[in-house]
């Protein structure tokens, strides 16, 4: 693998709960490559979406390190932050959640192809309809609104959103979690081919191991805000060591064939 | 086994400005303490033929067919005939109420007991839904409670009036696996226990074949195959019964990667 694009370490952050301190990320500490795809898997609360959040600078840190692409992320301000935010993207679980229902798709295109000055007014429409096709989707589907179209869809704009400021790393907050299985299996395979013609590494945040099996490359694994397993997907999900590893492996819904 | 529950060619239509027809000619039957999963992706009707059954579709919805309860003799009612959980538990649960004043009131309006021995079984279904310390949770608001928790909550009021069918409609869908794995295994329990029938209804069939005796798969508003779970697994007649089984994605299932990237 080539040098990490993204390290994480020490990463720490406590929430107060109820008069008593919650450690949400506890010494978490992990490296993302080029072209791989990690996935942090854990139950609710493990601190698998603070971390996420913390890349995105969503959430502050109470301590850590994060450096990306070269940069120190959380010293990064104004202009700079802007800059880098850019190339770092992030796709979420509900789509219709992430976009304005009445607006176009080609309004949720043209923003970040306009805020982050990726192509000039006159040849966005054209930007516009390429990126759609690089998601699957007929440049017709421009005029469309948000609410108009079916989920699958809605995640593939997500998708084409992401891309369009030509990131060097996406993070999928359970990007698939929300989608009809039959659609589900389309958006990994778009997701795989992006990332093997333009080598973007994925940081997917996920419960479910069947689905992490599927699509990631390494595997850490979460809980109650440390990281307590990491390896290659299929080992650990083949002969996981940690307890919390042991139990999503034996919790995963499994096809029950003759006895 | 005795007949608990005959669906028999029955349509549903929603009006709104102009009628959609969302579940068409659909029949089967439901055994006493049987359990069926009910299994289809969005616009299936799976959801529909749940509320077709429980008396909660719309006010204007057009039914047709019948729905018949042959060991019951009359019309059911919600609530006491039939135990209905949700898969987001805030939508059944009353946010202002105690968890043990909406179990007791169950109990007091369907069994007609006292508000004292209300609370007292109010608190032993916490006990059988297993949460720590029943008779704390008996005080708690739901906004004190984990979605786990709350989810325990929403199956002791269901099956409070002791109904012949529980309907768990993606009731595990907004859990963990972890967390999804026990209620799955409390619900199987309780059934098994109290010799309900159960409609399990799900869009993750390797979910509903654990749990199941039977499986229907449905598909824009129709019943296109039930069976027995092994034979629905192993020998499924209808193409899209095939194609779910193969977009599911277990443990067992190949890496999407290049083989060199997973080695």
């Amino acid at each position: 693998m080539s040098a990490p694009l993204l390290v994480a370490s020490n990463l720490q952050k406590r929430f107060d709960s109820r008069g008593r301190t919650v450690a949400a990320l506890d010494d978490v500490n992990f490296e993302v490559a080029p072209g791989e795809t990690l996935a942090l898997v854990g139950p609710s609360g493990s601190g698998k979406t603070t971390a996420a959040r913390a890349l995105m600078r969503l959430t502050e840190l109470d301590g850590g390190d994060i450096h990306f692409d070269g940069e120190d992320l959380l010293g990064l301000k104004g202009a700079r932050l802007r800059a880098v935010r850019a190339r770092l993207q992030m796709v979420f679980q509900d789509p219709r959640a992430a976009f304005n229902p009445r607006a176009t798709v080609a309004r949720v295109l043209d923003d970040p192809l306009r805020i982050h000055g990726i192509a000039p007014r006159g040849e966005r429409p054209e930007a516009i309809a390429q990126l759609l096709q690089r998601v699957g989707l007929s440049p017709d589907l421009a005029s469309r609104a948000i609410h108009e179209i079916s989920g699958g869809q809605r995640q593939r704009v997500a998708i084409a959103r992401a891309i369009a400021t030509r990131p060097r790393l996406i993070v999928l907050d359970e990007a698939v979690s929300a989608l009809d299985v039959s659609v589900r299996g389309q958006i990994l395979e778009l997701l795989l081919d992006l990332q093997r013609s333009e080598n973007i590494p994925y940081l997917f945040i996920s419960h479910d191991l069947g689905v992490v099996r599927a699509i990631a490359h390494r595997v850490a694994i979460m809980d109650k805000g440390r990281i307590v397993e990491t390896g290659r997907a299929a080992e650990v999900i083949a002969n996981p060591q940690s307890d919390t590893g042991q139990a999503l492996v034996a919790a995963a819904p499994k096809l029950r064939h003759r006895a | 086994m005795s007949i608990r529950l005959a669906v028999e060619k029955l349509g549903v239509s929603y009006r709104d400005g102009r009628e959609t027809e969302v579940l068409k000619d659909v029949s089967f039957d439901l055994r006493a303490g049987e359990r069926l999963a009910i299994i289809g992706e969005s616009g299936s009707g799976k959801s529909t033929l749940a509320l077709a059954i429980a008396g909660l579709l719309p006010a204007g919805s057009r039914v047709d067919g019948n729905i018949r309860w042959p060991e019951l003799g009359r019309q059911p009612a919600n609530g006491r005939d039939i135990g209905f959980v949700f898969q987001d538990p805030s939508s059944s649960l009353n946010p202002v109420l105690t968890i043990g004043e909406q179990i007791a009131e169950v109990a007091r309006a369907h069994l007609g007991m006292s508000w004292r021995e209300a609370y007292a079984y109010a608190e032993m279904l916490l006990g059988r839904v297993r949460l720590h310390d029943p008779s704390s949770a008996l005080k708690a608001f739901p906004h004190q409670l984990s979605g786990g928790q709350r989810q325990r909550v929403a199956i002791a009021e269901a099956i409070a009036a002791r109904p012949g069918l529980l309907i768990a409609d993606e009731a595990t869908s907004a859990l963990d696996t972890i967390v999804q794995a026990e209620i799955v295994r409390l619900i199987e329990e309780l059934v098994a226990e109290d010799g309900m029938s159960l409609m399990f209804i799900s869009h993750d069939i390797a979910l509903a074949s654990q749990i199941a005796d039977r499986i229907a798969v449905f598909r824009h508003g129709r019943l296109i195959e039930i069976g027995e779970v092994v034979q629905i697994v192993e020998a499924p007649r209808e193409a899209y019964t095939k194609s779910l089984l193969a977009v599911h994605m277990g443990l067992d299932t190949p890496s999407l990667l290049a083989p060199e990237a997973v080695a």
